[in-house]
């Protein structure tokens, strides 16, 4: 714009002096605070500016932060996700090898302990119907099993097989309401029979009296039966009463937990009843 | 050429208020001899030329007083580009409107220049509208005087000089 041009606009000419003097006077007039108005107002002028460049910057990286930086967040989220599915059912799959491992540790120390000869079978399937107690084993006639043969496990008896076939086996739980055991207070030898209950539990009958009988006592076979060999855990003492004065009335807790009966060992030799004193 | 006599003519107007103590009466100054020259200029030169007039000869005048520089700058820049307005859009020839003229215009000063030292709390002015009204006063007689001088003047050395031709050719 050529100075003639400038003399044409007298307006803006007087803007320009205007902001001239007001920029003078700011320049030597101090404020309260001891700075000129000149210093307060470009400071303060300055600092709106910094303010909101600072705003619109902060917001530009709110939202490079929220939205762009995190397409790649949630990219790399997914594939973590999807390393830590892998990675938990890899978890799983190695807790199960390490239970089946333990398992069959436990077998093998029971197989070591028991002079007797014995196979170890898988449990395949649970009982169909709820008002029968059992399982089906993985091994049958073909591996030597046979009916009445013992089944037992790490932590205790399991029960008795009752139907074999070629390649598996039904077993009856030793809490089935029709399952019987010969049992014995190991602590004080007072004998009597265990029977199961039928929701789970089993009751020790016959058991006298006169007996010295307490809530905590281990309940092992007796081996009178002929079923179960002499020794084997059936449960804990859970409840002691007095019956009608002859026996008893005694709640046992088994000792194995059927819900979680994976692996079992089945005594494939049938044993004489043993006779307990006279052994 | 009209610049420069707006120079000489602020230049006088500040010796002459400089020298004269301000024309004080009752220890207030009744004329201000360099907005007489500024409202005088813009009434002759248009806005542009009041603006500038206004310019120089308020910050001449605030460079030698004791004031905050720029504040007589300030309001003598914004009057003397009123009064260029005013004096393009009427006609302003006869005595009265001159010296209301030049009254708005002192009174627009007073506004502006007291406003911007009351607004920035850094003097107070007591009675102001005595001042105002005395100044205004001074001012339009003063500025009626400078429009008769100058129109007086060229007249009187135009026959002069037309007399003193006469006596030469006799």
């Amino acid at each position: 714009m050529a100075l003639a041009d400038i003399g044409q606009r007298p307006g803006l000419l007087l803007a320009a002096a205007v902001t001239l003097h007001v920029g003078l006077i700011s320049a030597q007039v101090t404020t309260s605070s001891g700075r000129t108005i000149f210093h307060t107002v470009v400071f303060g002028g300055f600092s709106e500016g910094q303010r909101g460049a600072s705003t619109v910057v902060g917001g530009v990286r709110n939202v490079w932060d929220s939205y762009f930086a995190l397409r790649d967040v949630r990219a790399e989220n997914e594939a973590l996700r999807a390393e830590l599915n892998a990675l938990q059912v890899q978890l799983q799959a190695e807790r199960s090898r390490a239970e089946r491992a333990d398992a069959y540790r436990s077998l093998l120390q029971l197989r070591a302990r028991v002079p007797l000869e014995t196979t170890g079978a898988e449990v395949i399937a649970a009982g169909v119907s709820p008002e029968f107690r059992t399982v089906t084993i993985d091994k049958g006639g073909s591996d030597g099993v046979a009916a009445d043969m013992a089944v037992v496990a790490p932590s205790g008896v399991v029960g008795r097989v009752t139907q074999p076939s070629a390649r598996a086996s039904l077993v009856q739980l030793i809490v089935d309401r029709n399952a019987a055991a010969g049992a014995v207070i190991e602590r004080t030898r007072v004998q009597g029979i265990v029977v199961g209950v039928g929701d789970g539990s089993l009751r020790m009958d016959f058991a006298p009296a006169t007996g010295d009988v307490v809530a905590g006592d281990v309940v092992v076979t007796s081996g009178i039966d002929g079923l179960y060999p002499e020794g084997f855990i059936l449960g804990t003492v859970e409840r002691v009463a007095r019956g009608d004065g002859l026996y008893h009335e005694i709640a046992v807790r088994p000792a194995v937990d059927f819900s979680r009966l994976e692996d079992v060992l089945v005594v494939l030799q049938r044993h004489a009843p043993a006779v307990e004193g006279v052994k | 050429m009209r610049a420069l006599g707006t120079l000489a003519a602020l230049a006088v107007a500040v010796l002459a208020q400089s020298a004269s103590g301000g024309f004080e009466w009752r220890g207030a100054p009744t004329v201000d001899l360099v907005l007489v020259v500024v409202v005088y200029v813009a009434l002759t030169g248009g806005p542009v030329a009041g603006l500038a007039a206004g310019t120089l000869g308020g910050l001449v005048q605030d460079a030698l007083s004791t004031g905050i520089l720029g504040m007589g700058g300030l309001a003598k820049t914004v009057v003397g580009f009123l009064a260029g307005r005013f004096g393009t859009q009427f006609i302003v020839t006869a005595t009265v409107p001159r010296i209301v003229t030049f009254a708005a215009a002192t009174a627009a000063h007073a506004v502006l220049f007291m406003g911007a030292y009351a607004l920035l709390g850094l003097r107070s002015f007591p009675d102001p509208m005595t001042a105002v009204a005395i100044q205004a006063a001074g001012n339009g007689l003063a500025g009626v005087v400078c429009f008769q001088l100058s129109e007086w003047l060229p007249r009187a050395i135009e026959r002069r000089r037309a007399t003193r031709g006469m006596r030469v050719s006799r």
